[in-house]
């Protein structure tokens, strides 16, 4: 691949879905798009690249976007974020929604599906605490073939072996063949949709709990910091944002907070007017 | 440190399984069939036991049968490690008194889910 058809694609990318790519990724482009050319009846890259320019081609556009997303996902994934969920957010939420009895809980980037549904087997696993309680899961994601997966809620026995206790197997999933499909009762409990985080998504309404893992980590800082941003537009003072082990919105955005002790754990920052008001009467003690 | 006892009647699984628990800090002694395990056991109690479950002599599950009655026999952790891969065999097995269940093929990640999962790391 040369230089012009590397910098095409990096700048695609970056407009498209948010990633950064470096310079030593351009063997992984290859090794991912080659496929999509071939798939769509192109000889190599640059034919790729000159029928991504042309009216139309946006099914071949998406299709490159997809092919550079990395899905990897696993039940229970780092397990202390759901542990957070079962021992911290999930009574606190109950207790400060006790008026309204709803819950509302966004995956933001789901993937393949596995984090919304470890999150809807805890809240079998707390069923009894939850009667009367109408609890939404909402899984969103750029890609429609993770979106698709998700949906049929089919696994390898390859991912049903990594974070998910063999009870929970037992009781939770089907098994077909070699695969295993979890149960239609918590399938039900998470709904889908396509979503680019750098699109608005104002439109999907309040969160009481978002989990934004392992996604930021591939957007550059005015990415990370526009998405967070918008993200605590949708969740109320007491919410809670869970991010991936290797992310952090400190040195990022004020929006948020660490929760102290409680690793991966962010709650928005004071609202707005408030802060307004300490900014004030600090600059009159100083005045 | 703590003990593992791998129990299975192919040497090559053996090796495999040992490599991966040696790097995970585990203390390795082998046995090729459900007896050989049942007289370690004997000898000295393992903190975990890696089960395989078609073995000559005396299989996992009469092994894993056996091994709860022994004196000491209720402390080990035991992680069933087979082909058998469908929902009787794993129910059975847990019935039995396993503790996790893995269905071969396996690699470095599934293990180590499973022992986490079992709290042994
Ligand atoms: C590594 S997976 C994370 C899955 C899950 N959250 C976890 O932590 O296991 C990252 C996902 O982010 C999605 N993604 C990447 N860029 C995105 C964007 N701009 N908008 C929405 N989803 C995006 C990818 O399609 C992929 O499924």
């Amino acid at each position: 691949m040369i230089a012009s058809q590397f910098e095409y694609l990096k700048q695609f990318l970056k407009a498209k879905s948010g990633l950064v790519l470096t310079n030593e990724k351009q063997y992984l482009v290859e090794s991912r798009l080659l496929p999509v050319a071939r798939r769509h009846g192109h000889a190599g890259l640059a034919e790729l690249i000159q029928a991504m320019q042309k009216p139309g081609a946006m099914q071949l556009c998406s299709d490159v976007v997809e092919a550079m997303t990395t899905n990897e996902s696993f039940f229970f994934r780092d397990s202390t974020p759901f542990q957070h969920f079962r021992e911290v957010m999930l009574p606190a939420m109950l207790k400060a929604r006790a008026d309204r009895r709803a819950i509302r809980i966004w995956c933001a980037a789901a993937s393949t599906g596995q984090e919304p549904y470890s999150l809807a087997i805890c809240l079998k696993e707390a069923a009894a605490k939850l009667a009367g309680y109408r609890v939404e899961i909402i899984g969103t994601d750029l890609s429609n073939e993770v979106l698709e997966k998700a949906r049929n809620g089919i696994y390898s026995q390859f991912e049903v072996q990594r974070g998910l206790p063999i009870q929970m197997l037992l009781k939770y999933f089907t098994q077909k063949g070699d695969l295993w499909q979890i149960n239609p009762e918590l399938r039900s409990m998470v709904q889908w949709r396509k979503l680019n985080l750098l699109e608005s998504f104002s439109t999907l309404g309040s969160f009481d709990i978002v989990y934004c893992r392992n996604v930021l980590i591939y957007f550059d800082q005015p990415t990370k910091v526009d998405v967070l941003q918008r993200i605590a537009k949708q969740m109320p003072a007491d919410g809670y944002l869970v991010l991936g082990a290797a992310e952090t919105v400190v040195g990022l955005t004020d929006a948020f907070r660490p929760v102290p002790e409680l690793r991966g754990l962010y709650q928005p920052a004071q609202a707005a007017g408030t802060q307004g008001l300490v900014a004030r009467s600090r600059f009159q003690v100083a005045g | 440190m703590k003990h593992c006892l791998v129990v299975d009647d192919s040497s090559v699984i053996r090796k495999v399984a040992r490599r991966i628990l040696e790097d995970l800090s585990f203390e390795i002694s082998e046995a090729e069939d459900g007896l050989k395990a049942l007289e370690a056991c004997r000898k000295r109690m393992p903190d975990a036991i890696l089960l395989d479950w078609n073995m000559p002599e005396m299989d996992g599950l009469e092994f894993l049968l056996a091994l709860r009655k022994e004196y000491g026999g209720e402390k080990p952790v035991v992680v069933f490690c087979t082909t058998e891969n469908d929902v009787a065999h794993i129910t059975r097995a847990m019935r039995a008194g396993a503790n996790e269940y893995i269905m071969k093929p396996f690699d470095k990640d599934i293990v180590e889910a499973k022992f986490h999962e079992a709290g042994l790391l």
